[in-house]
């Protein structure tokens, strides 16, 4: 169906604009949440694009994209914060 | 009969989403900081998707793919609040302060950077 | 102990629902896994009322009903703000006090202030939350209390 078509343009239009938040962004934290929201249109991307190519096979991929994109950007939040990904959250949190 | 209602509700919730999306792209670019950008973020994670999937799941003729579907749903509307959280908590303890006042007129907004609860 | 079983249950639920191919091979598979994860899951000692919350019951289906309705209206103001920048938007940062005694239940208000968009919780305290919203409407959306009074319900709190 053609709505799957204008679905995925706008959605794609969606993910340009967001990238253009992540090279203007002033701070880096702005550059990570256009990383996470462009991570979460892929996943509806992917779900669409199945329907186009009438391969619904396609949805394993998103249900495993969606938790990689939020492991993803809790890993480079935690880097940003304590500068390495070693060590457990709650022995140098306390305090900063 | 049941195919045209079916069909036509599909198309409501993906162009209703679609919009939405559009609307979150057209929100990271012109909101002014940071704080204010991650709503216009949380509103793709959480009404664009489960429009967009609710859409598909009615398109689906295999029990399987629709709950797929819905599974991602869930997935998302567990993890994204807590990524939104995290960024923001991350940029505050950082010492990103939200940029609170020059909004609009100037008599309407007169507040304190925190207000407590009445 | 129960709750390791009512895991292991779930675990299956979920293999059963996602694989779609029903061979013995599979299912045995399907079964081996799922009693590992809830063995090692039970011995790390993360089955509790929080890694495993079945004890919630059906009012949580009912308040995520709730739920979403709130983020959809809250969705329609965002959309409004992001249009007409000038005339809607007004941020403001504000505390306000949490109900809940437990852990999990903070966790659950917390998560549904930052998924109805509008407004973010950007800190929690032991019983105090710290909310960006995007405007007045939003922000007394939070003040008046509703949804923390709804998730202490499902906590099982008074």
């Amino acid at each position: 169906m053609i709505i799957y078509a204008i679905t995925a343009i706008a959605i794609m239009v969606s993910i340009a604009l967001a990238l253009g938040r992540a090279i203007l962004g002033p701070t880096s934290y702005d550059r990570i949440l256009a990383a996470n929201a462009i991570g979460t249109k892929t996943v509806l991307l992917i779900g669409v694009l199945g329907f186009v190519s009438g391969r619904p096979d396609f949805l394993d991929l998103a249900l495993v994209y969606s938790l990689m994109n939020f492991i993803g950007t809790l890993a480079v939040l935690k880097y940003f914060k304590f500068g390495t990904l070693r060590g457990r959250l709650s022995d140098s949190g306390k305090g900063q | 009969m049941i195919d045209l209602i079916l069909d036509t509700t599909t198309w409501a919730l993906l162009i209703a989403g679609g919009l939405l999306l559009l609307i979150t792209g057209l929100g990271l670019l012109r909101l002014p900081d940071l704080y204010t950008r991650i709503h216009a973020g949380g509103m793709a994670d959480t009404l664009a998707t489960f429009l967009i999937f609710v859409g598909l799941a009615l398109q689906s003729d295999d029990i399987f793919v629709t709950i797929k579907l819905l599974m991602v749903i869930v997935f998302v509307f567990f993890t994204s609040p807590t990524a939104s959280y995290a960024l923001a908590h991350g940029s505050y303890v950082a010492g990103l302060k939200p940029q609170l006042d020059g909004f609009g007129p100037p008599d309407a907004h007169a507040d304190d950077e925190k207000k407590d609860a009445p | 102990m129960l709750r390791a079983v009512s895991l292991f249950l779930v675990l299956m639920a979920v293999w059963l629902l996602l694989s779609g191919h029903y061979t013995p091979l599979l299912i045995g598979f399907g079964i081996a896994s799922c009693l590992l994860s809830a063995l090692i899951a039970w011995r790390m000692a993360v089955v509790d009322h929080e890694g495993h919350p079945v004890h919630l019951g059906p009012k949580i289906i009912v308040y995520w009903g709730w739920l979403l309705v709130e983020i959809f209206k809250a969705n329609l103001d965002v959309a409004k703000c992001v249009i007409f920048p000038a005339k809607y938007l007004r941020p403001v940062m504000f505390t306000t006090k949490v109900s809940q005694k437990s852990d999990l239940g903070k966790v659950i208000y917390a998560n549904s202030i930052t998924l109805t968009p509008g407004t973010v919780t950007v800190d929690l305290d032991n019983d105090t939350v710290m909310v960006h919203a995007l405007t007045e409407a939003s922000a007394d959306g939070i003040k008046n209390g509703e949804m923390d009074r709804r998730v202490t319900a499902v906590m099982g709190e008074t």
